[in-house]
């Protein structure tokens, strides 16, 4: 598979990443490099196999709806660069209106 | 050229759980913002989600109370998705595997009965809660993160704005009446997205679709269904196309604005949630929730109009709320007449709960003082005008209605050895009235009643008193 640098671009808007054009070309070859080593898993013969959303042995394991306050909000808000009133404060999210 | 519109619905419910989907983090209404939340619902690196069985046995009421059919393997997938209100981005949702799908409602629009079909619902975590600034920032609450949902995705069977609005009312009961939510939307428990194409009549394939999200309520629904309809004729009309977009309902305008140009699916790169194992569902499970589940809101009517004989408004103000059709339930249970029970529930109960900003569950009047009450209303025990003090007292105090009409000698005076030498004695007094009786004036005894109230502080029993006034002027 070919990793272009259209896909790039697309995939940085849509984790809102940002990088300099002069970067762009290193980030294509990282990320083929990547996806094609991943793909080396396409030549594992798979013929009897059954397919699976994940590899550990487990099923249908539930927990009881039992409430506990494990961290508080002063532990859980360290690492949240701005806060206000004990919210997370962050730029402006709506999108800006379009009207026609 | 005429156009046929098509629409359909998402609808998000928060389940009634006491803690959210995949971790412990308490789940309350109202609380301090960011004090519920935990490691896992921030998604910290090394944490493992772990899957609530309340919230499955919740969806699957509502499944079955929607003639869905419960799938046997249900997996997670993730959501990918950049945004403020989810420090993961992305969130884990059934993308593949749902829990239900193939189900139907059947709706009744000016007379006509339809039935709208469910294509699937699936349980997803939900996301913080933004607050937008006028400051340029928003502020974001994570308390919501992780609280459960179930979206109930209609078939795009809806013909119009009208059919739309029928069609979330009868949704609404019917979880509502499973008691899986509060399906409050003043409260986000139950949020509605819709969308809408139009395609000339005769056209096989569907036009292009606008969703909108989020909107306040049912007439937001229809208005801003009716003013989509009107406004993509518009675009075709004048050789435009429809573009593939979110848009948003302007409550000032009653116009509909556009938000967002649509990310399709793949843009959310879905791939199966790695940390959740499969969910295998048993039948027999299944079935102990069927036969747990409470009766529905049409049976509930069947009920009230048949066996009970109330007439069909009275029938379908109880049935307002699951609350106040299960108080109704119990009174009736506890041995209340069902129509005076009616009567005092949608009068008196419900005039208490407006005038006070109250609840069924937080006022001091249970179903059995109710059912106490209209006891001794029936019996004669107590006339209805003093049932209405007892009602402040019991309702305010939680006092016994029995034990507080014999504390304060309520009990109504029926007594014919006491009232008959009482009546005597008061047309004696009053010869007048004698008179204006003879001459047809009905206001004479009236008087006369007023007169032995006044002497009995209000206890005699009106009617006895009634019959013996007439019978005492008649003979005079």
């Amino acid at each position: 598979m070919e990793v272009t640098e259209e896909m790039i671009k697309h995939v940085a808007i849509l984790s809102r990443l940002e990088f300099k054009a002069d970067e762009l070309g290193e980030f294509t070859s990282q990320m083929g490099d990547i996806i094609n080593m991943a793909n080396q898993l396409a030549e594992v013969d798979t013929t009897g196999v059954a397919e699976t959303a994940q590899v550990v042995d487990r099923d249908t394991t539930f927990r009881d709806d039992v409430p506990e306050h494990w961290q508080d909000r002063d532990t859980m808000m360290k690492n949240v660069p701005e806060k206000a009133n004990g919210f997370i404060k962050v730029p402006v999210i709506i999108d800006k209106d379009d009207n026609d | 050229m005429n156009f046929k519109s098509t629409i359909g619905f998402e609808v998000h419910f928060e389940l009634k759980t006491k803690s959210k989907i995949f971790s412990p983090s308490p789940v309350t209404y109202g609380a301090k913002p960011n004090t519920e939340t935990n490691v896992i619902d921030w998604g910290y690196p090394g944490v493992l989600p772990s899957v609530n069985r309340e919230v499955y046995r919740l969806g699957i009421m509502v499944a079955l109370a929607t003639n869905s059919h419960v799938l046997p393997v249900t997996h997670f997938d993730r959501k990918n998705y950049y945004y403020p209100d989810s420090p993961k981005a992305y969130q884990i949702t059934q993308f593949l595997q749902p829990l239900a799908r193939d189900g139907y409602i059947e709706v009744e629009v000016h007379g006509k009965k339809n039935r709208i079909g469910i294509h699937e619902m699936h349980i997803e975590e939900d996301a913080g809660k933004n607050t937008h600034g006028t400051n340029g920032f928003s502020y974001v609450d994570l308390n919501r993160q992780g609280v459960p949902l179930l979206e109930v995705v209609s078939e795009p069977d809806i013909a119009n704005p009208e059919e739309g609005y029928a069609y979330l009312e009868k949704l609404r009961q019917i979880v509502q009446f499973t008691g899986a939510s509060d399906v409050k939307m003043e409260e986000g428990s139950m949020r509605v997205d819709t969308n809408i194409s139009i395609r000339p009549v005769g056209q096989k394939a569907l036009g292009t679709k606008v969703e909108m999200k989020n909107l306040n309520s049912f007439e937001h629904v229809r208005l801003s269904l009716a003013y989509e309809e009107k406004r993509q004729r518009q675009v075709l009309l004048s050789g435009g196309r429809v573009q593939l977009s979110t848009r948003r309902f302007d409550e000032a305008t009653g116009k509909t604005v556009l938000e967002r140009v649509k990310e399709g699916d793949a843009d959310y790169r879905y791939f199966p949630e790695p940390d959740i194992p499969p969910y295998h569902i048993k039948d027999a499970w299944v079935k102990e929730i069927a036969a747990s589940l409470p009766k529905s809101a049409a049976d509930r009517f069947a009920d009230y109009t048949g066996k009970f004989g109330l007439k069909p408004y009275d029938a379908n103000v109880l049935l307002q709320t699951k609350e106040s059709s299960d108080f109704f339930d119990a009174a009736v249970a506890a041995g209340a007449d069902p129509q005076l029970a009616a009567n005092w529930m949608n009068t008196q109960v419900n005039g208490y709960l407006n005038d006070n900003r109250t609840s069924l569950a937080e006022i001091a009047l249970t179903p059995a003082h109710l059912a106490e009450m209209i006891t001794l209303i029936k019996d004669g025990t107590i006339s209805s005008k003093i049932a209405k003090k007892v009602f402040a007292e019991t309702v305010t105090k939680g006092t016994s209605p029995k034990a507080f009409v014999e504390a304060k000698g309520l009990v109504q005076l029926s007594d014919m050895s006491v009232l008959t030498p009482m009546v005597k004695a008061v047309v004696d007094a009053n010869p007048q009235s004698v008179v204006d009786f003879k001459n047809g004036k009905d206001r004479a005894i009236g008087y006369l009643v007023g007169q032995i109230m006044k002497q009995t502080h209000g206890k005699a029993n009106p009617v006895a008193v009634n019959r013996l006034l007439n019978e005492e002027l008649q003979n005079r």
